[in-house]
This record gives structure tokens, C-alpha cells and sequence, in this order.
């Protein structure tokens, strides 16, 4: 069986052999902080395999974790000059190789597709071919692998350090952002931890008087927004005001069909993923790789949508549900 | 009432532009704290999150090939190409990307597209080449057709995937309601009711994502190039 912790362990490894060129690139003014910040990004991919199966105590990751914050958080990060094409050498590239540049490119998505659909069912000794859960994941690995195989035999690329270095300039370009997503998930679970979720939902229930079926719609459709974008995920947002609302009061007060009220609330906190930052492997990390200078930039092009789609839910769900 | 401070300390962090991971990161000590826990289980709690949610950081692993085609002109084929076509403008591209993200997402295939994968690579690049064979591109626009691109993948993806049975959300639901309140749902009729939002969702986005167009030839005076795009292409 292929395991996601192995692919977790590649990763872990590329992150490190991408330090120890950040730290031999001279260009970069800060490349000891920015050397480190993703040195301790690759350590803590392979120790965390023990914090996951409980057989490593989870406290020096969480150190770990905390020094990144300050590495990245009191710039000590930096980026080195990029070493790439020109833009005519690019330009001749293209025109030389044409449209085969995308094969190598299409075979990622490919790949994931087939491994999603195909390899997903196959299974050797009694045993899935891929980990249950991770096919995802692992499709994604094991397609960009394949599509580094085929790109450098297409553009007949022997080092491949080559790949490598491309692959870190564009992770400086990145930055430290790219870790956002991971340290907002942790938030999500401290908050529930430290009991966010009961204070919002007494909240929530002062605010709601009692009759008015379309107010306590608008109630739920609203703080599963509110609550969403204050999170950055509709899923941490869905217990809480469901408990507080979409099932006392919709479900059984006013005996709503329970899967419209229920898939539609947590479509209108979906509405909050496209508004907030606190969705950042969404919004904040697109705005990076895209190069924007404006990281909000996404949102802003989201917001008008994300308003209309919330009045559109709560019109669904005040219209079928009752 | 107190670990409330934590939200705040986002909110307020967020809203001034402060570096986001000091934000998220002050906001978890202050919260874990205040919620009682002790400094070290604040640690463990910061551990173990990192070692849970390390399958949204392995997008990494598709830079170094997207990187080594980049060098080699990927993103200038891109903008090729989509210049040859010369009905599809911006609007109409990124309004069919969304349509396609939307169904595949819908067919359970998430992970199929997406911001490393696709649409840096390409997405965005064609948009932007769409834009460019009529118009000169000022860096502001640049930017906008950019985010657009970012905008597209995102709505389609959120109100696509919830169609399909077997996504996180649907069973998050289900798995939810059916232990806490001891009823019995089915995914299938969940998945049904995200129908009409979907819908919703491709009119609205679509229309705006098309409306993207009549923005560009407003804020761009600069004519359309003077060699025509089909000329550039061969």
C-alpha cells in the first residue's frame, strides 16, 4: 500500500534540499532566516508522521511551529535573485516545443483524475493500492512526479537540480505565506479547544426571538457566514450554528426539511470562504503564486459574488425548506 | 466571555495588515490561554495541528515540474495559443473554466484542477493572452484579469464539489446530524439540495466573470494590437 506519510516524507524533503540551496544562494541578503524558516517547514513534515501516530510528543513540533512564526512573522525571511530564462530565450522555447509544453502539464491533473477514479479501486494483497482517504493527495503526488519524469525527457533535461532550483524561486516568490493554511487550521482547533464555539452559540441564541421563521433563516444563513469568514472554514463554523439554530429552531420549531435547510446553511458559510483571508489557501496563497501585488486581490473579485450567493441561499432555503 | 479576545485579536490583526502568520499565531497563544490551557498544551495543540493539516502545504511538490516548463515557456504558450482563438475573450475563457471546474468538482474530481496546478500555470496565462490580443495590458489590469482567473477557480470549485456525494462537507453534515440528534440522512439528499445553489452560483459568477470584458475595453484605451492575433500565432 502507498502511504501518505511517505509522500509526506518527499515532501518533507524537498522543502530541505530547497534550504540548502537558499542557504548556498549569496543573491538572497537574508539567507540564514529564509534557509532556516524552510529547513524547520521539512523537519517538522517528517517528525510530524510520530505526532500523527501519537508516538512522538507533539510539543517540540509545536516550538518548532512557533519559531517559523517569528522567523517569517519579524523578517528574517527573504528572496534570493531568480535564476531563470530570459524572456526571449522563453519566447524561442515556446516556439520550438509548442504546444507539447503542456503535455507534462496536463499529466498532473491526469494523473489525479485517474488515480481518483481508477487506482482508487485497485488493491494488491488484500490491501488498497493507495492509503483510504488519501487518494486525493497522493494522485497529486504521484502526477507531479510523473509529469517531472516526462518534462525532462521532452525538454531533455539531464540535472536535476534544474527543476529543483526553478521549483524554489517560485517557493521564495511564495514565502512564507504557504505555511497560513496549516497554522489556520491549528487556530480552528484551539478555538474549539478553548470553548469559542459554546460562547458564540449563547450568543447567537440571546439574539434570536422566538416566531419568525424567516428571521432565524436569515439568522443561520448569516452567522454561518459571519462565522465562516471569522474561522476561515465553513466546517468549523457548521456544528456551532447549527446546534444553536439550523436544528432547534428550523429543523424541529419550525419542522424545515432538514437536508435543504442543512446543505444550504453550509453553502452560505461557503459564501464566507470567498470573503475572508482567513481562507488562505484560497485566497491569501493564489494572490502569492499568482505574483499580485494586492494579496486581497481574489477577494475583491469574490465579494460581489459571495453577497449575491448568500441572499440566493437564504432565498432557497426560506422558499423549499418550510 | 474572554476567549472571545482570540477572534478579536484575528479580526483587528487582519484588518490592519499586520504579517498574517503573527496574527494567526498571537491569536492561537492568546485564545489557547485564555481558554484555560496551559503553555504546554498550547505547544501540543500547535504540534499536532501542524502534523493534521500538512495535506494542504503538498502542493509544493508540483513547483519544481510547473517551474521547469515555466523556464521553458509554458506560460508564453499559453498566451499563445489562446490568441488564436480569436472569439474567446477573457470573460468567455474564465466563464468556461468556471463551468468546467464547477462540473468536474461536481463529479467528485476536486482535485483535478486547482491554483498550483492550474491556474498559475495556465489558466491565468491564457486569460491574460485572451486580454492581450485586444488590448495593450497596464499592470493594474494585469492584476484584475489575474485575480479573476484566482475567482473562478475558487467559486467553481465551492459550489460545485457539494453535488457529489462523497465530499467532506456532505459527510461532515450527515456524520454530524446523524450522531448528535440519532436521525438517519441520506448524503444523496443533501447533495441534491446544493443543485440550485450551483446554479446560482454559475449565473452569477458566469455573468460577472463576462462582464469582466466590457471592465477591460472600458479602462483600456490602448487599441488593439496592431498585428492581427492570427499573424502572431504563426
Amino acid at each position: 500500500m502507498i502511504r501518505a506519510e511517505w509522500f509526506f516524507w518527499l515532501v518533507g524533503g524537498v522543502f530541505l534540499v530547497m534550504a540548502a540551496q537558499m542557504l548556498a544562494d549569496r543573491t538572497n541578503p537574508k539567507r540564514l532566516g529564509t534557509a532556516a524558516f524552510w529547513a524547520l517547514l521539512g523537519l517538522g513534515f517528517c517528525y510530524s508522521t510520530g505526532v500523527a501516530d501519537k508516538s512522538a510528543p507533539a510539543e517540540p513540533l509545536g516550538a518548532a511551529v512557533l519559531v517559523m512564526i517569528c522567523l517569517a512573522g519579524f523578517g528574517f525571511t527573504g528572496r534570493g535573485a531568480a535564476r531563470t530564462t530570459t524572456a526571449e530565450e522563453r519566447a524561442a522555447s515556446a516556439a520550438r516545443y509548442g504546444n507539447k509544453l503542456f503535455v507534462p502539464a496536463l499529466t498532473i491533473p491526469a494523473v489525479a483524475l485517474v488515480c481518483a477514479v481508477v487506482v482508487k479501486k485497485v488493491s494488491a494483497g488484500g490491501q488498497p493500492l493507495l492509503q483510504k482517504g488519501s487518494e486525493t493527495v497522493l494522485g497529486l503526488g504521484i502526477g507531479a512526479l510523473i509529469a517531472l519524469v516526462v518534462g525532462m525527457v521532452m525538454l531533455r533535461e539531464r540535472r536535476l537540480s534544474i527543476p529543483v532550483h526553478a521549483g524554489r524561486s517560485t517557493l521564495e516568490s511564495v514565502g512564507p505565506v504557504m505555511l497560513l493554511p496549516q497554522l489556520l487550521a491549528t487556530l480552528g482547533a484551539i478555538f474549539a479547544l478553548a470553548g469559542v464555539g459554546d460562547q458564540v452559540r449563547r450568543g447567537t441564541t440571546v439574539l434570536l426571538p422566538e416566531g419568525s421563521v424567516l428571521l432565524a433563516v436569515v439568522v443561520y444563513c448569516v452567522g454561518m457566514f459571519l462565522f465562516t469568514a471569522v474561522m476561515g472554514n465553513a466546517f468549523a463554523a457548521f456544528p456551532v450554528m447549527t446546534a444553536a439554530v439550523g436544528w432547534p429552531v428550523l429543523v424541529e420549531q419550525a419542522h424545515g426539511d432538514a437536508p435543504a435547510v442543512l446543505a444550504v446553511g453550509m453553502l452560505a458559510g461557503f459564501c464566507g470562504t470567498l470573503v475572508t483571508p482567513m481562507a488562505a489557501n484560497y485566497n491569501i496563497v493564489p494572490a502569492a503564486l499568482l505574483e499580485l501585488t494586492d494579496q486581497y486581490g481574489p477577494i475583491k473579485a469574490q465579494l460581489p459574488t459571495a453577497f449575491v450567493l448568500l441572499g440566493c441561499n437564504i432565498a432557497i432555503m426560506s422558499v423549499f425548506a418550510f | 466571555m474572554l476567549v472571545l479576545l482570540g477572534v478579536l485579536v484575528v479580526v483587528a490583526g487582519f484588518a490592519t495588515r499586520r504579517n498574517p502568520l503573527l496574527v494567526v499565531g498571537a491569536a492561537g497563544i492568546v485564545t489557547g490561554l485564555l481558554g484555560g490551557l496551559s503553555p504546554r498544551e498550547v505547544l501540543a495543540a500547535f504540534g499536532t495541528g501542524f502534523a493534521g493539516s500538512r495535506a494542504v502545504t503538498v502542493f509544493a511538490i508540483t513547483l519544481p515540474v510547473i517551474g521547469l516548463l515555466e523556464r521553458h515557456g509554458l506560460q508564453e504558450q499559453a498566451r499563445n495559443l489562446i490568441t488564436r482563438f480569436s472569439g474567446l475573450t477573457t470573460g468567455r475563457f474564465l466563464a468556461l473554466y468556471l463551468l468546467l471546474r464547477q462540473i468536474t468538482a461536481a463529479l467528485g474530481l476536486g482535485g483535478v484542477f486547482g491554483h498550483a496546478q492550474t491556474v498559475r500555470p495556465l489558466a491565468a496565462p491564457m486569460a491574460e493572452g485572451a486580454a492581450r490580443g485586444r488590448h495593450a495590458l497596464t499592470d493594474k489590469a494585469r492584476e484584475k484579469v489575474r485575480s479573476y482567473a484566482a475567482s473562478a477557480d475558487n467559486v467553481g470549485f465551492f459550489f460545485g464539489e457539494d453535488v457529489f456525494l462523497a465530499v467532506g462537507s456532505i459527510l461532515l453534515i450527515t456524520g454530524f446530524v446523524n450522531t448528535t440528534y440519532h436521525t438517519h440522512l441520506e448524503p444523496l439528499d443533501l447533495a441534491l439540495w446544493a443543485i440550485p445553489t450551483a446554479l446560482c452560483a454559475l449565473a452569477v459568477h458566469g455573468w460577472r466573470l463576462l462582464r469582466l470584458d466590457r471592465t477591460l475595453e472600458r479602462a483600456l484605451p490602448g487599441a488593439p494590437r496592431s498585428a492581427p492575433a492570427d499573424e502572431v500565432a504563426k
